[in-house]
This record gives C-alpha cells, sequence and structure tokens, in this order.
C-alpha cells in the first residue's frame, strides 16, 4: 500500500451555488492535510468528492492522484458518528467491509486491531453499550481493515469530550501513519495538532496555513499549539457569518 | 407478590368487574336472552359446547395461521424484490397502490366463488388482507438506509444483492416487525369474514349457524373463543417479536451531520 499524493484544483459547486472560487490544494502522500473552516463552508463537500460519494456537488477542475490511477476504490472513510451499525458486535462492524464485497471476514485481524484501538475483549458489544469514544474507536478500526491508502476523517471526534477527543488524535496520528489522511475539522486545536498541511477554508477559496515546526501530533500543552489555536480561533470567529 | 402478578390479579379483577356489570344489565333491564344472554348462559354454553367450538376453533385457527405464513413470506418476497430491482419497482408499485385502494373485504364473495367453501378461499382471503401492509412496511423500511450506511456501502463497493442482504434488511426488521402486528390484527377479520360469506366449518360459520337458530348463547359462545384465539395469536407472537427486536431499535446513534 503505496499512499499517492492528490491534488485538486478549481471551482466547488453546489447546485448552481459557488461554494468554493479558486481551489488549488496539494495533499502530500502519506500525510496528514487537514481543511479547517465554519460551518457550511463546504468542508464536508470536499471530503465526499474525494472519496467519490454522490451529491448535488460538482468540481469544475480536477482531483488527481500523484501515481495517475484513479481513486475509486482507494479511499476510506470515517464521520461523525451514526455509522456503525447498530445491530451488530463491534467485531462484525469492523469486518462488514468484508461481507460487503463477498470476501470471508477476517476474524483474527478485526479482533487484532480491536485490540489496538483498545477494545480488547469487546468484540461482540454492540454500538447501543458502548460510549462515543469506543464507537469511534470501532469506526477507526473499521477504516484501518480496509487498507486505503487514502483516508477522509470528516469530523471523527466532534462529538466526543475534549479529553476523549485528545485520546483519540493520538491514537488515530499513530495508527493512519502512512496514509494519505485528509481530515476535516472545525476544531482549530484539532488542526494544529494533527496537520502536516492545513488550510483554512473559505469562499474565496483555501488559505495555506503556518504551522509550527514541530513534527505532528502536537502536544496541546505547547505554547506554539496554544497560540495558534488562538489566533485560528479569532480568524473563524471573524468568518461567522454573525 | 410480583410485578406479573399483580398483573394478572389486576386484569382478572377488570375482568370480574366487566361480567358482573354484564350480568347485572341483563337482569335489572330484563332483555330477553335471545336478544341478550348473560354471562352466566353464555358460559353455560360455552360448556356444553365445548367440543363443538373446539372443532370449529381448530378449523379457524389452521386456515388463519397458513394464511399468515403463506402472506408474509409473500409479502417478504415481494418487498425485496422490489428494493433489489428498479425495473419491478416501476411495473409493480402502480399496482400495489391501485390494490391497496380497492377494499378486500368485498373481494370475499368472488373468492368464494373462485375456491368454493373450503380452507382455501379463507387462507387466501387471511393473504390478501395482510399481504399489502406486510410488503408496504417491509419495502419503506428497506428503502430508507441512513446516508451513512449507504456512503459505506459505496466505499465498500459492494453489490445490490449484497448491501440488501447486510445492510438493507437488518434495518428494515422493526419495520416489518410493524407490518406483521398490523397483520395479526388484520388476520382474524378475514378469516372471519371468508367465513361469513361461505362455509360449513369454522367460528364464523358457527355463529352464523348459531344465530340462525336463535342460539344466541353459541353465538356469543363462539363469539368468545374467537376474541380469545385472536388474542393469543397476538400476544405470543409480539412477545417474539419482542424478544427478536429487543437489540435492533436500541442506541441506534444520530445520524452524522456537519457542513
Amino acid at each position: 500500500m503505496t499512499a499517492p499524493g492528490l491534488s485538486l484544483r478549481g471551482d466547488l459547486w453546489l447546485g448552481e451555488q459557488a461554494l468554493i472560487r479558486d481551489l488549488a490544494l496539494d495533499l502530500p502522500a502519506g500525510r496528514w492535510s487537514c481543511l479547517l473552516g465554519p460551518s457550511g463552508v463546504g468542508k464536508s463537500t470536499l471530503g465526499r468528492l474525494v472519496a467519490g460519494l454522490p451529491g448535488p456537488h460538482r468540481l469544475d477542475g480536477g482531483l488527481r492522484a500523484s501515481d495517475g490511477a484513479p481513486l475509486a476504490g482507494r479511499v476510506a472513510m470515517m464521520a461523525q458518528d451514526g455509522q456503525l451499525l447498530p445491530w451488530a458486535g463491534a467485531e462484525r462492524n469492523v469486518t462488514i467491509g468484508a461481507r460487503l464485497r463477498g470476501q470471508r471476514p477476517d476474524r483474527a485481524r478485526a479482533r487484532a486491531l480491536l485490540a489496538d484501538v483498545g477494545l480488547n475483549g469487546m468484540a461482540r458489544r454492540r454500538p447501543g453499550s458502548l460510549s462515543g469514544g469506543e464507537r469511534q474507536r470501532v469506526a477507526l478500526a473499521r477504516t484501518l481493515i480496509e487498507e486505503c491508502p487514502v483516508v477522509v476523517l470528516d469530523e471523527p471526534f466532534s462529538a466526543l469530550d475534549a479529553a476523549t477527543r485528545l485520546a483519540m488524535q493520538d491514537l488515530a496520528a499513530r495508527l493512519l501513519q502512512g496514509r494519505t489522511v485528509i481530515l476535516i475539522t472545525h476544531d482549530p486545536l484539532e488542526a494544529v495538532r494533527l496537520a502536516d498541511r492545513a488550510w483554512i477554508l473559505g469562499t474565496g477559496g483555501a488559505e495555506a496555513l503556518e504551522l509550527p515546526g514541530t513534527a505532528p501530533p502536537r502536544s496541546h500543552a505547547q505554547a506554539a499549539t496554544l497560540e495558534m489555536q488562538a489566533s485560528l480561533l479569532s480568524r473563524l470567529q471573524g468568518m461567522q457569518p454573525a | 407478590m410480583s410485578a406479573a402478578a399483580g398483573r394478572v390479579l389486576r386484569g382478572l379483577l377488570a375482568l370480574g368487574f366487566a361480567l358482573a356489570l354484564w350480568q347485572g344489565a341483563v337482569v335489572v333491564s330484563g332483555v330477553p336472552p335471545f336478544i341478550l344472554p348473560g354471562p352466566l348462559r353464555v358460559g353455560e354454553s360455552l360448556w356444553s359446547n365445548a367440543a363443538i367450538l373446539a372443532e370449529h376453533a381448530r378449523f379457524t385457527a389452521a386456515n388463519l395461521l397458513t394464511g399468515l405464513a403463506a402472506g408474509v413470506a409473500l409479502g417478504v418476497a415481494t418487498a425485496l424484490n422490489l428494493a433489489l430491482s428498479p425495473a419491478a419497482r416501476m411495473l409493480l408499485r402502480p399496482i400495489l397502490v391501485f390494490a391497496q385502494a380497492v377494499p378486500v373485504f368485498a373481494l370475499a364473495p368472488i373468492i368464494t366463488l373462485w375456491l368454493g367453501y373450503g380452507a382455501p378461499s379463507k387462507i387466501v382471503m387471511v393473504m390478501l388482507v395482510i399481504y399489502f401492509p406486510v410488503t408496504s412496511t417491509f419495502f419503506d423500511g428497506l428503502m430508507r438506509l441512513p446516508q451513512p450506511h449507504d456512503d459505506m456501502a459505496r466505499l465498500m463497493r459492494t453489490t445490490p444483492l449484497r448491501r440488501l442482504m447486510w445492510l438493507q434488511v437488518p434495518h428494515a426488521l422493526p419495520a416489518l416487525a410493524s407490518g406483521l402486528r398490523l397483520a395479526l390484527v388484520y388476520a382474524p377479520f378475514a378469516v372471519v369474514i371468508g367465513e361469513w360469506v361461505g362455509s360449513s366449518r369454522g367460528l364464523g360459520y358457527l355463529m352464523l349457524m348459531a344465530n340462525g337458530r336463535g342460539q344466541t348463547d353459541l353465538m356469543f359462545a363462539a363469539l368468545i373463543v374467537l376474541a380469545a384465539l385472536s388474542l393469543a395469536l397476538f400476544v405470543v407472537f409480539d412477545t417474539v417479536l419482542r424478544r427478536n427486536g429487543a437489540g435492533t431499535g436500541r442506541g441506534v446513534p444520530a445520524v452524522s451531520g456537519g457542513s
């Protein structure tokens, strides 16, 4: 699994409405790229676009992988919540991809991944009996088992409490190493902690952000991280439509 | 005393009260027994006609269960077929919607004409009546896959058949359960109407016959057996559905939002 880089150029349309003009994003191979922006700016639409999911959106331009091969079948996605099957236990949730493709589910690997995300011995627990953080751990294990070189994370930790969110960020950073990750978030701290590259999205386009020089995942306690979080928060505040 | 025993006791108390009210009304008003027999007379009739009632109840119950099984099977098969095939949806859905508007009970004479006085006409009546609620509730459930799961099915590059099997069907089971509950309520109506229109056996037939002979107490006895049969059917199936559906609806996480 060699992760390709992605390049995205053009105007993003939602129906007849231009969402973001003059996008020029170069997402480096095997790194975390972060799209930060206020609600409604079209972040999730960009995520769906990269994942090749249907919708009323359209890119007037081009989305290309650096290896020239099509992206279809190489993208996994993890969203905020509501993606686990409520009737199935954790292990069956992790192996659903194999079942959907008619392959034999690799139960041993599913259990190993569940252990990796910290859910040892919880293979049979249903989503309803798991906490929000545990559910996202299952979703992460499911994303990992798919072995996709490109991973779209759409607000994956937004529904979690602050401490759980930090733990999940570290876990995801460790386990998704080497894949091309597109992280969509409205949380400046999350962007600053995890991104190798980050952009702030507005209707006028994407503006690249100057990140601290250290390698991610950056500590939330570092002065540089906090300072950047504060300045990003102010900028997002300015972008809110009253 | 346990909660269940308390419930049974309360139920018996209410039943006793209703029976006392009934007997009291008969005694006070002086209505002749061929118009409204008192509960004691009906009880007597239940006891002395137990063998006849049991024989007719068996016929009615057998047709009811057979019709239910066949109607549910047909409804489930139709819904799966509709969910899987856009062509079937295009062709069959208008027919289904139209057929749903036809009062199925009004078809009973025609069905009896075609299938005769025996069991088949009753079974087909039950099937016809429950087919639509089962089909439409299950089909609606199948077509309402939440967006995150639909996205997942696409990203995981599944086939329509596997999508149906692993995502749509499990999702639609609670909807199917409500369709089955409707079927359990409608089915006894259907079987009795079938028997009223033309039959030589069954509780519906027995009621008509007793009515014709002025045996109002036997008519009421048959009615009570029928009510008990319907109630038992509903309670048994509802318990089974509840047991098996216990985990499906619980803890369904909210559908994801975001920009």
